[in-house]
């Protein structure tokens, strides 16, 4: 290899990203745009008239972001929580709960829907569990609706929200939680006034993150669902698999991009340019 | 512990067993003597194990998706591993743009992603070949392998390298003796992340497996079918798989709380 | 094949010359030139910022010069990269590879030669011998303490028979005691080897007590270059004498046959004649004061130190010179607000023009 010596004024150190560009400009930048350009078929823009006009399909994308703003909201009650104890605890603790933070993030999607369909069931476990237990007589339709898929996908969701919040706690100087309480402040207001205001970043970068995945759900709703819960994804699915409709799944595509690329432009303005990598 | 705390640490608590109880419940489901999907199962035997080991279909699935998974891990290490070190100690034009391309494949749907593949790799008669699907869970995989090389690399202390040049080591022994040796924690991280991903991957696999399925994709057809306890097991093993390679990560590897940020 | 003797080790003679280097506005490197003796243990001292470490930097070959040259025994070396140079380096953080034992450390420089297993084996031993370690071969780095860790670097910078060592630094993290047994260690190692070597330091004691001769470097230029003696006790400029030891240092006008006025009305006898109506500087160190007439300074004590071997005392002169003294520990410690009086021998006063 020749010298290495650091003379060289110029730019360097680009030939190494190479392949990985390569591969990512031929199997993932090109088929996406090509995909897209389907959406324009003729020249005109029909099928998006189609995708934003029609009730039915408008509906479906009024349906998802109602999803997703809810499935955020509940995330980050039930995320704040767990990053807040797991960046607050001493290290074996703080160890233990990111296992089991992490053991649900990675175990497979499919696993984690298929246990909440036997949970969530007619002869579920929770079902079976109140009716034996003479709680209720009939069984509470949890499964293949609206309800199912919401508790399924804020359990999928809610390890994204909990390592960002983990990461902003992680990063505030304990001398200023010592400070103000040697001020007199009291846990709750300590809470209120100290720890929200300057995790907000890390709230922030939770929330972003798990509103545009949820946006892009497939699975989830799929199995989830019962057919019921018609989310983006799983229209545009369909539009492929079955209906073999390209321009129009093409042109749901592109707004649920475009959608997606919006809320993180809308994110990065609105958060304070702070310590992210 | 102040009330506060301890109300913090039982909401906590609650909010574990929520994220656990899944986890949990596939097990004692799995063990069900019952011939469908009952609860309480009435008795404890292996048959749905049995059923999967015997059942061809479901080997030749998993073994797919194992050797893909490798296979992408390799793929991943090899093209994110130089793109971290162009990312980290590159002086280029165009290096932010190249560290939101690098990213990209987060931050675009995965649905998206995979029906654009599929109608590329339909044109090209790929689907199917379990190299295609390499190919597409690569590209999942490098934002993962690019995250946690970068948080390595840039906690790597150069003074090694150049005391390492300064005795008369060129750049490519260097690499190879002093800093790739001791990158391996993360190098393990972004390798075992890869490999995950790709296994447990369902969207990309839906539609570009064709028949020869992987486990995911073999499991999702059987979850719309039929709710057989089969998966159930099937499972438990994905839970334990997850299990030995977190230990494997937590003895081996580092570099996943650093990038989490 | 080469030993590690005395006799063999061809060390070589550096030059560096009118060497100039900018990062942006700052002026890092201003025309330096120095020649280094073969086998003479050279120290550039100076102050953090002073261009030390940067020409360090362009004689290791991490950077490279915008003008001049660097030769080593004649063969300009100006640009060569780093390993092809062959110069033993020992860091200021010890840069010892923390996932190889002390052995494989030290044989790095001779793998990376492509020297036979045998004789890597037996150079590694003899390396470690002579830094006394012999026996460590399987520790890791971070099992060894400061020190030690310090001494494999060494090893590993002159197993390889360099023709050069450039320390950098070396002892800033070490305490005091551990420090001064080092310094000695590297100067009986250096003397042994015959090794022409550079040593980077801002501590001048340091310097005086390890180097044959000191260049004592400034924003970017080196001040003098000569011997410990020569530096000490006749430094060229009011930098170097304040840098290098303590000093009383005063300005003034030389007057004819071996006079200085200062700058407040006093007059000085020197030794040293010099052209009337020349600006001169005055230092005295303070350990010279004795009991003699000569040059005589009466003052009232504004602060008096104790320690330990010696007296340390601030007088302050009728006519407000400030003076700085220092006597061994005999009797008591004069009391703050005493009259004390001091004298100079003329050719203990070092005068040097400004």
């Amino acid at each position: 290899m020749s010298s290495s010596f650091r003379t060289h004024k110029g730019p360097r150190g680009f030939w190494p990203a190479l392949p990985a560009l390569i591969l990512l400009g031929v199997f993932f930048l090109f088929p996406v745009l090509r995909m897209l350009g389907y959406s324009v078929e003729a020249g005109n823009l029909d099928w998006y008239a189609k995708a934003l006009g029609e009730g039915l399909y408008l509906q479906v994308f009024w349906n998802t972001f109602e999803i997703a703003i809810f499935v955020t909201f509940f995330c980050l009650l039930l995320g704040y929580p767990l990053g807040f104890l797991i960046a607050t605890t001493t290290p074996f603790w703080a160890t233990m709960g990111f296992i089991f933070v992490l053991l649900p993030l990675w175990t497979s999607v499919l696993v984690r829907t298929y246990a909440w369909m036997v949970l969530l069931g007619r002869n579920g476990v929770f079902n079976r569990l109140l009716m034996d237990g003479g709680v209720i007589a009939d069984p509470l339709p949890l499964l293949h609706n609206l309800t199912g898929v919401l508790i399924g996908m804020v359990h999928v969701l809610l390890p994204y929200m909990v390592l960002p919040i983990y990461g902003a706690v992680k990063r505030l100087d304990p001398a200023v939680v010592a400070a103000a309480e040697g001020l007199g402040a009291s846990s709750w207001r300590i809470f209120w006034r100290i720890y929200l205001p300057l995790t907000l970043n890390g709230i922030f970068a939770g929330s972003v993150i798990v509103f545009v995945l949820a946006l892009g759900f497939f699975i989830t709703p799929a199995l989830l669902g019962g057919g019921r819960v018609m989310m983006i994804a799983v229209l545009i699915e369909q539009q492929v698999r079955e209906t073999l409709n390209w321009p129009f799944a093409a042109a749901l595509s592109a707004v649920l991009l475009a959608s997606t690329l919006a809320v993180y432009a809308l994110a990065q303005r609105f958060m304070r340019p702070a310590a992210t990598s | 512990m102040t009330a506060g705390r301890r109300t913090l640490v039982a909401a906590c608590a609650v909010i574990y067993f929520f994220l656990m109880l899944p986890l949990l419940v596939v097990f004692p489901i799995s063990l069900s003597s019952a011939p469908y999907m009952q609860f309480p199962p009435p008795g404890l035997s292996w048959q749905w194990y049995e059923r999967y080991l015997d059942d061809p279909q479901w080997i030749d699935a998993t073994v797919r998706s194992l050797y893909i998974g490798a296979a992408t891990a390799v793929l991943a290490l090899a093209l994110g591993v130089p793109l971290a070190f162009s990312l980290v100690r590159g002086r280029f034009i165009g290096r932010g743009l190249l560290d939101r391309i690098a990213m990209a494949p987060v931050i675009v749907p995965t649905i998206i992603l995979s029906v654009s593949v599929y109608g590329l790799f339909a044109k090209l008669k790929l689907v199917g070949a379990w190299y295609g699907l390499v190919i597409a869970h690569t590209v999942l995989a490098l934002p993962f392998v690019v995250l946690v090389m970068v948080a390595g690399l840039r906690d790597f202390d150069r003074g090694l390298e150049q005391a390492a040049e300064g005795l008369g080591a060129s750049r490519w022994r260097t690499l190879w003796r002093i800093t790739l040796p001791l990158l391996r924690p993360s190098l393990v991280s972004a390798a075992l992340l890869a490999f995950i991903t790709s296994f447990d991957e369902v969207v990309v696999a839906l539609f570009l497996a064709g028949a020869n399925m992987t486990l995911p994709k073999k499991m999702f057809d059987n979850i719309l079918m039929e709710i057989d306890p089969t998966i159930a097991a099937v499972s438990v093993m994905q839970i334990i798989l997850v299990t030995v390679v977190l230990v494997l990560i937590g003895r081996f590897g580092r570099g996943l709380s650093a990038s989490a940020r | 094949m080469e030993r590690l003797d005395a006799e063999e080790v061809s060390s070589a003679e550096l030059r560096v010359e009118d060497v100039s280097k900018r990062f942006g506005q700052v002026a890092a490197l201003d025309h330096v030139s120095l020649l280094v003796e073969r086998g003479e243990l050279l120290t550039i001292l100076g102050p953090s910022g002073s261009g030390k470490t940067t020409l360090l930097k362009v004689v290791a070959g991490f950077e490279a010069p915008d003008s001049g040259r660097v030769t080593v025994d004649g063969v300009e070396i100006t640009v060569r990269p780093p390993a092809k140079r062959d110069i033993g380096m020992v860091f200021q953080n010890y840069a010892l590879f923390p996932h190889l034992s002390v052995r494989r450390n030290v044989a790095f420089p001779l793998e990376m030669r492509d020297v036979a297993r045998a004789e890597i084996d037996r150079r590694v031993t003899d390396a470690l011998g002579l830094v006394e370690l012999a026996g460590y071969d399987e520790r890791l780095p971070r099992q060894l303490s400061g020190g030690q860790q310090q001494r494999v670097a060494l090893a590993r910078a002159i197993v390889f028979n360099p023709r050069l060592l450039l320390l950098d630094e070396p002892f800033g993290a070490l305490d005091r005691k551990l420090r001064e047994t080092m310094q000695l260690e590297v100067r009986r190692l250096q003397r042994r080897l015959g090794l022409t070597t550079i040593f980077i330091t801002h501590d001048q004691e340091e310097a005086l007590v390890l180097s044959d001769r000191v260049a004592v470097m400034n924003k970017g230029a080196i001040q003098q270059i000569a011997t410990t003696t020569e530096i000490y006790e006749r430094p060229a400029s009011d930098f170097v004498a304040d840098f290098v030891g303590e000093s009383n240092i005063f300005h003034g006008i030389a007057g004819a046959g071996g006079i200085v006025v200062l700058e407040g009305g006093r007059t000085l006898r020197v030794a040293r004649a010099l052209a009337a109506g020349r600006k001169v500087g005055v230092l005295i160190r303070p350990e010279r004061f004795a009991v003699t007439v000569a040059n005589q300074f009466a003052g009232e004590v504004i602060e008096a130190i104790y320690l330990g071997s010696s007296f340390k005392l601030r007088l302050r002169t009728g006519d407000g010179l400030s003076v700085i003294v220092r006597q061994p520990a005999r009797g008591k410690l004069p009391v703050v607000g005493e009259h004390v009086s001091v004298g100079i021998e003329p050719d203990e006063i070092h005068v040097f023009e400004l």
